[in-house]
C-alpha cells in the first residue's frame, strides 16, 4: 500500500492540547489528517492549536461549523472535513473518522495494514432501527419520522411534550425513497470509493434536506447511506466507544491502560485529557503482542457491569446511595434466610442441633424484648451490630437487612415468635427470601412449664395468640413472598420427623439425607389438660390444634402430618 | 374525597412545601451575608483562583497538629486552593495556614453554634469564591475517599459529574478509631491519622428519609453503638454531601449533612439502583480527643447542647476502646465499596 493511503478526519471540540498531540502523531507517520474545529470555541485556543500543527504539511483545518449535540451540523462538519480529505490527499483510500478525544492503542502501520488487507470494505456499525436496543429516550425509528426543533439537553420538556403531541396526532415525516433507516455508531472508517458517491450524489441536496431535521443524524446519515451504495459493509466501529445508560460516552482513565492494551483496538474513545499515563504509553510505534483481531470482551463486560451496578444495585443492599423505595429493592435483603417460630418452646436443644444439622449460623430470638440474642449470644456480632434492643427497635428494618448484608455467604436462621418486637412481621412475610415455618400454638408451651399464677398466664396466652394470628394473617395474605411453612402444634408432636426433615432439606439442599439425631422434645404430659382449664378460665386456645384431654395423642396411630404449604 | 380534589390538594401542599424550602434557603442566604461581618481577613489569595479550580472550605478550631498531613492530603488529590475559616484558635494553627501559598485564611471569635457550627461563614465564603467551582467542605479530621481516588485525581471526579450532569456527590462519615484505648499511641504532626485510627465499623447503619428535605438520615458506627443506646435519636448524623458544584444560590442547611435547594440532597437512587458515592474517613478518634472533648464540653458550643461529647466524657473517664472483634481494619476504596459503604455507580 502506498503510504498517505489512511487519512483521519478528527472532529474536536475540548482538549485541543490532546488533540493536537494525536494529529501530529498521525501526521508525522505519513497519514493526512483534517481537523474540524468547533465553532464555539474560542479564536485563541483555535489559532493556538493551528499553530501547533503549523509545521506539517499533510495537515488541515475545515470550515467550522457549531455543533451542538444531536444536531446537523455535526454531519456537515464530517461532510465538509471530508470533501477536503478527498480533494486534498489523493492518495487516501481510506478515511478514518475520529474525534479530538480519540487515542490510537496500535501503531498506525498495523491499522493501516489491517486496511490493506481489506482494500474495499466499508467499517461502519450499520444496524436497522428493529435491531437497536441501545438508543438514547426510546425513539428510533421515530428519529426518522418524527420532528425535533426543541433541543433534548437544553429543552428537554418541550422536547418530550412534542414528540408526545406528534405520537398522539399520528404524525409521520415521509421518508426519500430508498432510504432505510439505519443507526450505528458515528465513528467510521470509509474507503474514498463509498464516501465520494455518498458526498457527490446528485440528490444529495433533498437527501440533506430530510436528514437535517432527523435527529441525532449523526448517528444515522451514513450509516443509512453506505447500505445504498457499499457492496462491503463490515458493520462495526473500528473506534472502541461505550456508551452508559444515559447514552454518555465512557471515558477511559490511566487504569485502564492494561485492559485497553489487551483489548487489541485500534483506536478508542473517549480519553480522559488529563490521562497522561495512557497518552504517554499508546503515542508510540511499538507493536502489540500479536496483530491479533480487535477484541473488546473484557471493556464490554466491564462496563456493562458498570451500567447494571447502576440500574440494579446490590440486592439487600440499603447504603447512602441506594435507598429503594418499597418493592423497587431488586430484593429485599442480601440472602436467603429461615425463620422459626414455636421449634425452640417444643424442642429443648433446638438451636444447637440445627446448627450441628445445618451447618448455618442459628441465632437466638433476634427481636426478643430484653436484647438482641445473637448466636452464641455475642455482644456485637458481624459488621459490629449491637446486640442491644433499643437500637434494634430503633431500626429494625435496617438492622436485619444490615445482619444478611454483614453475613453474605452464610445462611441465617433465626428464632421468631409472639412475644418477640413484631415490627418486621409484614416485612418478613413479603420477602421471597425469607423461609418461614410455624408451629402454631407452641407459645403455650413455656406457659405451660412456667410457674405461674393461672390468671396471669391465662391473660398472657390471650395476648401471644392474638399476635401469632395476625402474624398468620400476614404469612396467608396474597402478597405474602416468603416461602411458608405452618403446623399446628398438635400435627408437629404427631409426627415431628417429616416436617423437621423438609425444613432442614430446604436449608441444606446439599446434605440431602435422612436425619439421623433428632432434637429432643420437652415433655408435655398433661398439656392436654392445661389447655382444658385454658378453656375452663374462657379463654379459647385455637392455634395449636387438636390436643385431647387426657394425652393420649402419641399414643394414636401415626396419622400422616403433612405439611400445608401456603405459598 | 373526589379524586381530582385530593391530586389538587397535594400539589398545592407540594407547591406551598417548596415555596417554604425557597423562604428557608434565602434565609439561610441573609443569615450568611449577615454572619459575614464577623470574618476578618487573615490572609487572602483568592485572586490565585483559577476558572475551574477545585476549592476545599473548612472552618477549624485549634487543630494546628492535623494541618500539616490535612493539607498534604488534599493537595496530593488535586486541591487548587483552601479557604479556612479559623474560629479563634490560639495554637499557632491560623499563623501557619497564613503561611501556605495555596490557602486563604478568615478569622473569628464569634461563636461557632451561633453561626449554625459554621455553616453561615461557609455559605457566605462559597457563596462570594465558590460559585461556578466544584467545592468540597469538610473538617480538618475528615479525609475524602471517592471511587478510584488511588488512581484517578478529584478533577477526574468533577470532570466526570460534569460530564453526566450530577451537581452533588455523597460522602457518608466513617468514625476511624485505634484498637485500645485513644491516647495509646500519641499522634505526631504530619503524621497520616489513619495510621493510629485505622479500624471502623463495616455494617451498622440505619436510614431514613427525611420528607422535609429530601435527604436521607444516616445513623450508627462506633459512637451510636458505644454512647447512644440509651438515645439512638440522638446519635450523630453521618450523611453527608460535602461535594458541590457550587452555585451563589445554593446552601448548607446543617453542616454538610443536607442542603438547600433539595434536589441537591437526591444523592441516593431509589429505583433499586446505585448512584456514585465516597465516605469520608473521619479520624476524629486520637489522643488529642480527651482534651478536645473536655474543651468543647466546657465552651459548650456543639450540637444538640453538646450532648455528644457529654457521652463521650461520661464514657472516656473509663478507659474507652471503640474496637471490638468485629471491627474491620482500613485497606482501601475498594473494600469499603465491596462493604456496600459507598458505590462505583456507573463509573467504570
Amino acid at each position: 500500500m502506498k503510504s498517505g493511503s489512511l487519512g483521519f478526519v478528527m472532529l474536536c471540540h475540548t482538549a485541543l492540547d490532546r488533540a493536537a498531540q494525536v494529529a501530529r502523531h498521525w501526521a508525522e507517520r505519513d497519514c493526512p489528517v483534517v481537523i474540524h474545529v468547533d465553532k464555539r470555541v474560542g479564536r485563541k485556543s483555535y489559532a493556538k492549536l493551528v499553530k501547533q500543527l503549523e509545521n506539517l504539511k499533510n495537515v488541515r483545518f475545515s470550515r467550522r461549523h457549531a455543533c451542538e449535540w444531536g444536531t446537523w451540523a455535526l454531519v456537515a462538519a464530517t461532510q465538509d472535513a471530508s470533501e477536503v480529505m478527498l480533494a486534498e490527499f489523493p492518495g487516501v483510500r481510506h478515511v478514518y473518522l475520529a474525534s479530538g478525544a480519540c487515542l490510537p492503542l496500535r501503531p498506525v502501520d498495523e491499522l493501516i495494514q489491517y486496511l490493506n488487507a481489506r482494500p474495499r470494505t466499508d467499517f461502519i456499525e450499520s444496524v436497522t432501527t428493529e435491531d437497536v436496543g441501545w438508543t438514547v429516550g426510546g425513539l428510533d425509528l421515530e428519529r426518522f419520522t418524527l420532528r425535533f426543533p426543541f433541543s433534548w439537553r437544553k429543552q428537554r420538556r418541550l422536547f418530550d411534550w412534542y414528540v408526545r403531541v406528534q405520537r398522539r396526532v399520528g404524525f409521520h415525516r415521509k421518508v426519500p425513497a430508498g432510504v432505510v433507516p439505519h443507526l450505528g455508531s458515528q465513528w467510521w472508517c470509509l474507503t474514498r470509493q463509498t464516501l465520494s458517491v455518498i458526498l457527490e450524489n446528485p440528490d444529495r441536496d433533498e437527501i440533506d434536506r430530510y436528514f437535517r431535521r432527523v435527529w441525532i443524524p449523526d448517528e444515522s446519515y451514513f450509516q443509512t447511506l453506505v447500505r445504498q451504495v457499499s457492496p462491503n459493509v463490515e458493520s462495526r466501529s473500528l473506534t472502541l466507544s461505550k456508551f452508559d445508560f444515559q447514552g454518555k460516552p465512557h471515558i477511559f482513565y490511566d487504569d485502564h491502560l492494561q485492559i485497553l492494551r489487551r483489548s487489541d483496538c485500534f483506536v478508542a474513545r473517549k480519553i480522559w485529557p488529563h490521562a497522561d499515563k495512557l497518552y504517554r504509553n499508546f503515542l508510540t510505534d511499538n507493536a502489540s503482542a500479536q496483530a491479533a483481531e480487535p477484541n473488546p470482551g473484557k471493556i464490554d463486560r466491564l462496563f456493562s457491569k458498570a451500567v447494571e451496578r447502576r440500574t440494579k444495585g446490590r440486592a439487600g443492599l440499603y447504603m447512602q446511595s441506594r435507598y429503594p423505595n418499597e418493592n423497587w429493592e431488586n430484593g429485599r435483603t442480601a440472602a436467603p434466610y429461615a425463620v422459626f417460630e414455636g421449634f425452640t418452646d417444643v424442642f429443648e436443644n433446638f438451636e444447637v442441633w440445627l446448627s450441628k444439622t445445618t451447618g448455618t449460623r442459628v441465632h437466638g430470638h433476634l427481636f426478643a424484648p430484653e436484647r438482641v440474642e445473637f448466636a452464641g449470644r455475642e455482644a456485637v456480632y458481624n459488621g459490629a451490630l449491637s446486640d442491644s434492643a433499643a437500637l434494634r427497635d430503633y431500626n429494625p428494618k435496617g438492622f436485619l437487612t444490615s445482619l444478611l448484608w454483614n453475613t453474605r455467604g452464610e445462611r441465617q436462621c433465626l428464632q421468631f415468635g409472639p412475644g418477640d418486637n413484631q415490627a418486621l412481621a409484614g416485612f418478613m412475610a413479603g420477602d421471597p427470601n425469607a423461609q418461614i415455618s410455624v408451629i402454631s400454638g407452641a407459645w403455650a408451651v413455656p406457659l405451660f412449664h412456667s410457674n405461674r399464677n393461672f390468671g396471669d398466664i391465662r391473660r398472657e396466652a390471650a395476648q401471644l395468640q392474638k399476635i401469632e394470628a395476625e402474624f398468620l394473617s400476614l404469612l396467608r395474605s396474597p402478597w405474602s413472598k416468603a416461602r411458608v411453612r405452618v403446623w399446628t402444634l398438635a400435627e408437629f408432636v404427631e409426627n415431628p420427623m417429616e416436617p423437621l426433615q423438609t425444613v432442614v432439606d430446604e436449608i441444606s439442599p446439599r446434605s440431602m439425607r435422612r436425619l439421623t439425631e433428632v432434637p429432643r422434645l420437652t415433655d408435655l404430659t398433661g398439656f392436654g389438660q392445661f389447655l382444658q382449664n385454658l378453656r375452663n378460665q374462657g379463654m379459647q386456645p385455637v392455634l395449636m390444634g387438636e390436643f385431647p384431654v387426657n394425652d393420649d395423642l402419641r399414643g394414636n396411630p401415626p396419622r400422616r402430618g403433612r405439611p400445608y404449604l401456603v405459598n | 374525597m373526589p379524586e381530582g380534589v385530593r391530586q389538587q390538594g397535594e400539589a398545592g401542599v407540594r407547591l406551598l412545601s417548596q415555596y417554604v424550602l425557597r423562604l428557608a434557603r434565602k434565609r439561610w442566604l441573609v443569615r450568611a451575608m449577615r454572619k459575614r461581618r464577623e470574618l476578618q481577613p487573615v490572609v487572602d489569595r483568592t485572586n490565585l483562583i483559577s476558572r475551574d479550580g477545585i476549592l476545599l472550605f473548612s472552618t477549624l478550631r485549634n487543630e494546628k497538629i492535623r494541618l500539616p498531613f490535612f493539607l498534604r492530603y488534599y493537595r496530593d488529590l488535586g486541591v487548587n486552593h483552601f479557604l479556612f475559616v479559623d474560629n479563634g484558635s490560639d495554637d499557632g494553627g491560623r499563623e501557619y495556614l497564613a503561611q501556605q501559598p495555596d490557602v486563604s485564611v478568615w478569622t473569628t471569635s464569634a461563636s461557632y453554634k451561633r453561626s449554625r457550627f459554621g455553616a453561615d461563614w461557609l455559605n457566605w465564603l462559597q457563596r462570594k469564591y465558590g460559585h461556578g467551582h466544584w467545592t468540597l467542605v469538610v473538617d480538618a479530621d475528615e479525609f475524602f475517599v471517592y471511587p478510584f481516588c488511588d488512581t484517578r485525581p478529584l478533577r477526574a471526579l468533577t470532570d466526570w459529574l460534569d460530564a453526566s450532569s450530577i451537581k452533588s456527590f455523597s460522602a457518608m462519615l466513617l468514625d476511624m478509631y485505634p484498637k485500645g484505648p485513644f491516647d495509646a499511641q500519641p499522634y505526631r504532626e504530619g503524621q497520616d491519622p489513619l495510621e493510629i485510627a485505622n479500624w471502623f465499623d463495616s455494617g451498622n447503619y440505619v436510614m431514613s428519609r427525611n420528607r422535609k428535605f429530601g435527604n436521607l438520615w444516616i445513623q450508627g458506627g462506633p459512637r451510636m453503638r458505644m454512647f447512644f443506646t440509651d438515645a439512638p435519636e440522638r446519635a450523630p448524623a453521618l450523611n453527608k454531601v460535602p461535594l458541590v458544584k457550587w452555585h451563589r444560590s445554593y446552601a448548607y442547611v446543617s453542616s454538610t449533612h443536607s442542603l438547600l435547594p433539595r434536589g441537591l440532597n437526591q444523592v441516593y437512587d431509589e429505583w433499586g439502583g446505585e448512584k456514585a458515592s465516597g465516605v469520608l474517613l473521619h479520624a476524629k478518634f486520637l489522643d488529642t480527643f480527651g482534651t478536645k472533648a473536655a474543651e468543647e464540653m466546657a465552651r459548650r458550643q456543639h450540637y444538640a447542647n453538646s450532648h455528644e461529647y457529654r457521652a463521650y466524657n461520661q464514657v472516656i473517664g473509663t478507659e474507652p476502646d471503640l474496637w471490638c472483634k468485629w471491627s474491620e481494619k482500613y485497606i482501601n476504596w475498594r473494600q469499603l465499596e465491596i462493604l456496600g459503604l459507598m458505590s462505583k455507580g456507573n463509573w467504570a
